[in-house]
């Protein structure tokens, strides 16, 4: 029977081998001139992290569907892959986007597999746009690599800067995820910078993975430590713990979170009046009236029954980024994906490309592939965010 | 004051690990299996509770209700599909096919409920507390944590009473001793490890909705850690030992909080580690656990 | 004349096992040449190495020795991180990469054996389940320890702090290891072929050591301890042979992983990866070393197959069910009494399948 399952197995095997081959490029051009943009997309929908690879691909899909409304002239094929959150399966996710012959590389969602998947798109010349992978490695060597969130350290230090100038507190307590180097980056920045503005980080308490569920040592560790401000550069999911631990234990300083934070509001069942108060760095603000936004987090409730996050948001504006890049690109029909990616980088580092999305307006490119798009600050005041 | 503070919050999740780690060592101890999909029958048991008294608004007691007799189901469900046809097998092969379930649990729970986290209700407010307030809130003991540590102990009365005086239980541990000499002396093996596997899902509920009152965050990996860190906890105390798994589970509580507290948070988890190894190699079979010696 | 029939079966057992890597390494050269491999195919090669070696060791362990472990990712931890440690080290000395991917790969296999006997001294007294645990703990205290390390190498040598700041590199130095970020900006140096014979050098170690007089001395051991110490038999001094081998393997496996990515990152050596490899080695067959490299291979490759129907959701659940399902089939007595004949034998009776 074994013999039987392995020579199956075995069969199927080979049979996907082949089948990974076949199917040669066709002509990206159909009859009426419209060029077909492939564009593969990779991060976790399973373990973990699945909820954060399901708002990049959602995001994503919500603005592919909008361009191929417009009939521009450019049509995008969109696919997405399951990383599972690891560097190897991210790599085998990029490599089964290249079988099919994909143009251009939207992800990873998340840092570690983004590092590993980016030196690859780096080697084989893909163009590469990551929603929300935010650690300066990401990009560190690679001049086809871009970012459209803020890079961790930009983020704690700009963090640091606004409670300095805002005279929130002079003693901070930090709490981070020292098994999540997207936390740990934060975190770092932050405190490199609250150094240096004379801020004292008076706690600086750890956890070591995103299933922590008790908070109240560190808590404790901050409160006693007579923390005004609570920076914490983690994900909303454990950040709501910590909230409801704080408000159980009488201890109510000011949280500060990193974007991680937005989707706070939209955790079903969680008590939002415990989230009043809390400050966030966000791009994105699901309660903004304005009327792209306003259609996009309806589609978005309509299609998948939540309200998107900055995730979302980043994916929705990573596509329209490539779509827009694609615009000004001559002769886009006649080229393969290493050709592609020169132009593609030649227009996002030519200084004169801006963006207008749901996370940023006049969104910029540096060569070393960080965005530039305004830092917001907002608070949560009666259940929305009130920008400061 | 502070450290009184840290005892309560060790000891509340001890509590949360000992309930955890009572329902594993009761299946190990009978059907001598390690069950890696104990914690992801807790998540189910979790999102059933919270399905009914979140979305469908009905009264937390059905929720507990419900959740305890789907489980109980699910368990059996299991058991009868995935366990059951291999009671020769060798004991690895029953090991991977627990973590084959886990897998489909988890995966089948995010298909169902969805990948993104959920906060649970907080069923234990009595007047619109959530807890008691001492030393003028100085310190301040959550409902739930009572509540888990009593049930816990009501749950550890009830299973050694159970084992020890009724006929079932007897012949419980008449299949934990030798299963083969049971069978001789009139014993249906197969009906007692369904009935213990019954008991241990139902139990998993009662966890699963006391672990998310306590720390109510719930996704589809909810189960996972708490899982290894209660099968830790239940080896600490010596498995199948139930008094051991009690104690265990607290102390395993109180020494992750202790250790957070006044070592260091960034290497918490290796420390609790390290003084499970060296707990374990000054008494080999656990803190409660019964050495048995070997035979030629 | 009937032991002479025996060793001749088990020699020749031996050579199917490299014939089948050989014929493999063979085939997959000529698809690569003839350019009728897909990426995902090329890309998966070496990590199949990788878990093919890891489940070879594991299964020292667990099927020859008899003790469960379930944290023999920790020995792949400490050797990818070594290993790349190494390689980024020797990377201005030697500018050879198969000679520092090597190099690489022995360190990682040190480094790995003396992670096996700083473990292997205190737990090998223990039992079953318990020898289990704390396994488990030990793969959790490396993830732990190694997620709040920095090293970085400058021309004074290596330096380790546990927070980036301290790291107190020179203007020439580099962090190779960041903490929960890992390792990044690891040179690829792992190839195909270093991994086909690292697989070849992994079966001559095994084959033989189980082959040899130890060997004997393992499995009788395994079969009854108190007997085999009866008739002289160092049960620890036995015990410790295989398990360090056992570390070392997968501590050389774990060389060539690290090196296989460009970062790498602690937590990926976590308790799922111990135990996926530990399913390779239990679906394979226990003590069945053959068994091990089919499932490694197989069950390594199919989730990455399954991504070809388009059933991305369902992925991951369909991989549990055909687990689920293998598992029962291949151990239903029904079906095994009938195919009785040509499936491997169990625990026991043959140890080179």
């Amino acid at each position: 029977m074994k013999k039987l399952l392995t020579i199956v197995l075995v069969l199927a095997l080979c049979l996907a081998c082949f089948a990974g081959c076949g199917g040669k490029k066709d002509d990206a051009t159909a009859d009426d001139g419209t060029v077909t943009i492939k564009i593969g997309g990779i991060g976790p929908l399973t373990g973990g992290a699945a909820t954060y690879g399901f708002a990049t691909e959602y995001g994503a899909q919500i603005a592919v569907d909008e361009i191929n409304a417009l009939n521009s002239g450019i049509k995008i094929e969109y696919d997405f892959q399951d990383d599972t959150g690891v560097a190897e399966t991210s790599v085998a996710a990029y490599n089964e986007l290249k079988d099919w012959d994909v143009d251009v590389i939207y992800g990873c969602t998340t840092t570690a597999p983004c590092v590993a998947v980016a030196s690859e798109t780096f080697a084989d010349r893909y163009f590469q746009l990551t929603p929300s992978a935010s650690s300066p490695d990401v990009t560190a060597g690679k001049n086809n690599v871009f970012q459209m969130c803020f890079t961790d350290p930009n983020q704690g230090a700009t963090a640091a800067n606004f409670v300095k100038d805002n005279s929130l507190a002079t003693k901070v307590g930090v709490i981070y995820n020292n098994g999540d180097a997207y936390s740990t980056g934060i975190a770092q920045g932050f405190i490199a910078k609250a150094g240096e503005l004379g801020i004292e980080v008076v706690a600086e308490q750890t956890f070591p993975a995103d299933t922590t569920t008790d908070f109240n040592v560190q808590l404790t560790a901050c409160k006693d430590a007579g923390a005004e401000l609570v920076f914490m550069p983690i994900y909303y999911g454990p950040a709501s713990l910590i909230l409801q631990q704080a408000d159980q234990m009488g201890y109510d300083p000011i949280f500060f979170g990193g974007d991680g934070m937005d989707g706070i509001l939209s955790i079903e069942g969680f008590d939002t009046s415990l989230a009043e108060g809390l400050m966030l760095l966000t791009p994105f603000n699901a309660t903004s009236t304005e009327e792209r936004t306003a259609n996009f987090v309806n589609t978005y409730k309509e299609r998948y029954g939540e309200v998107p996050n900055q995730f979302a948001a980043d994916g929705y504006d990573c596509i329209y980024a490539i779509y827009e890049a694609c615009l000004k690109i001559e002769g886009l029909a006649d080229m393969d994906h290493a050709q592609l990616c020169e132009a593609l980088i030649a227009v996002f580092t030519s200084g004169d490309f801006k963006v207008d999305g749901l996370t940023g307006t006049g969104m910029t490119w540096q060569v070393n592939g960080e965005v530039s798009k305004e830092a917001m600050v907002v608070e949560i005041v009666d259940g929305v965010y009130v920008q400061k | 004051m502070t450290f009184l503070g840290h005892l309560v919050t060790g000891l509340s999740l001890g509590a949360i690990y000992a309930i955890i780690a009572l329902g594993y060592t009761m299946v190990y101890g009978i059907a001598k299996m390690l069950n890696f999909a104990h914690g992801d029958v807790i998540m189910v048991g979790a999102f059933v509770c919270f399905t009914v008294v979140s979305s469908l608004e009905l009264p937390p007691v059905l929720g507990i209700i419900l959740a305890v007799i789907l489980c109980t189901v699910l368990g059996i469900i299991i058991e009868r599909l995935a366990y059951k046809p291999l009671r020769q097998a060798p004991s690895l092969a029953v090991l991977i096919t627990a973590i084959g379930v886990s897998y489909l649990l988890q995966n089948g729970a995010q298909l169902i409920w969805g990948a993104s986290p959920k906060s649970f209700p907080s069923m234990f407010n009595f007047g619109g507390e959530n807890g008691i307030s001492l030393f003028d809130g100085q310190l301040n003991i959550s409902y739930v944590a009572i509540i888990t540590v009593s049930v816990c102990i009501i749950i550890m009365i009830a299973l050694t009473l159970f084992t020890e005086k009724t006929r079932m239980g007897k012949a419980m541990r008449a299949c934990s001793e030798d299963k083969a000499a049971a069978q001789l002396m009139g014993v249906n093996v197969n009906q007692t490890i369904s009935v213990t596997f019954a008991i241990g899902s139902a139990l998993a509920a009662v966890a699963g909705v006391l672990m998310c009152s306590a720390y109510p965050a719930l996704s589809p990996t909810t189960g996972s850690l708490p899982g290894i860190k209660a099968f830790t906890a239940a080896v600490f105390g010596g498995i199948g030992s139930i008094p051991g798994a009690l104690l265990g589970g607290i102390l395993l509580g109180l020494i992750e909080t202790f250790t957070k507290a006044y070592i260091t948070t960034d290497l918490s988890d290796a420390i609790v580690f390290a003084v499970l190894i060296v707990v374990l190699l000054v008494k080999p079979s656990g803190l409660l656990g019964k050495y048995v010696p070997e035979k030629v | 004349m009937k032991t002479l029939n025996a060793k001749q079966k088990t020699s020749l057992n031996g050579f199917i096992n490299y014939g089948i890597i050989i014929v493999a390494y063979v085939i997959m050269q000529l698809l690569l040449a003839g350019d009728a491999l897909s990426n995902k195919m090329q890309s998966l090669l070496v990590p199949v190495c990788c878990y093919i070696v890891m489940a070879i060791s594991l299964n020292l362990t667990v099927g020859i020795l008899g003790e469960l472990s379930l944290g023999h990712a920790g020995f792949m931890s400490l050797g990818a991180f070594s290993g790349i440690i190494t390689a980024a080290a020797l990377a201005n000395v030697m500018p050879n990469p198969i000679l520092r991917l090597v190099i690489a790969i022995v360190v990682g296999a040190v480094i790995g054996a003396i992670g096996g006997a700083v473990i292997g001294i205190p737990v090998l007294r223990l039992r079953g389940d318990y020898l289990a645990i704390v396994t488990l703990a030990f793969g959790e205290i490396i993830k732990n320890i190694i997620n709040v390390l920095y090293i970085g190498i400058d021309s004074e040598g290596l330096h380790i702090a546990t927070k980036e700041a301290n790291l107190e590199l020179l203007e020439d130095g580099i962090a190779i290891v960041k903490g929960p970020m890992g390792a990044v900006g690891v040179t690829k140096l792992a190839t195909f072929t270093v991994g086909a014979v690292l697989i070849i050098i992994t079966l001559i170690v095994v084959q033989n050591l189980v082959n040899s007089r130890s060997g004997r001395a393992i499995l009788a051991i395994r079969d009854n301890r108190i007997a085999a110490e009866s008739v002289g038999i160092s049960a620890t001094k036995y015990k410790m042979m295989a398990f360090v081998t056992s570390a070392a393997i997968a501590g050389a496996a774990g060389a060539l992983f690290g090196l296989n990515y460009s970062s790498t990152t602690a937590a990926k050596f976590d308790f799922n990866t111990s135990i996926l490899i530990l399913v390779f080695v239990v679906l394979g067959g226990l003590g069945n070393i053959r068994g091990s490299i089919i499932a490694a291979a197989l069950l390594y490759i199919l989730p990455e197959m399954l991504r070809s129907f388009n059933i991305t959701e369902y992925r991951m659940l369909i991989y549990a069910v055909i687990l689920i399902i293998v598992m029962l089939v291949g151990n239903n007595s029904q079906i095994k009494s009938l195919f009785g004949k040509i499936i491997p034998k169990k625990k026991g009776e043959s140890v080179n399948g």
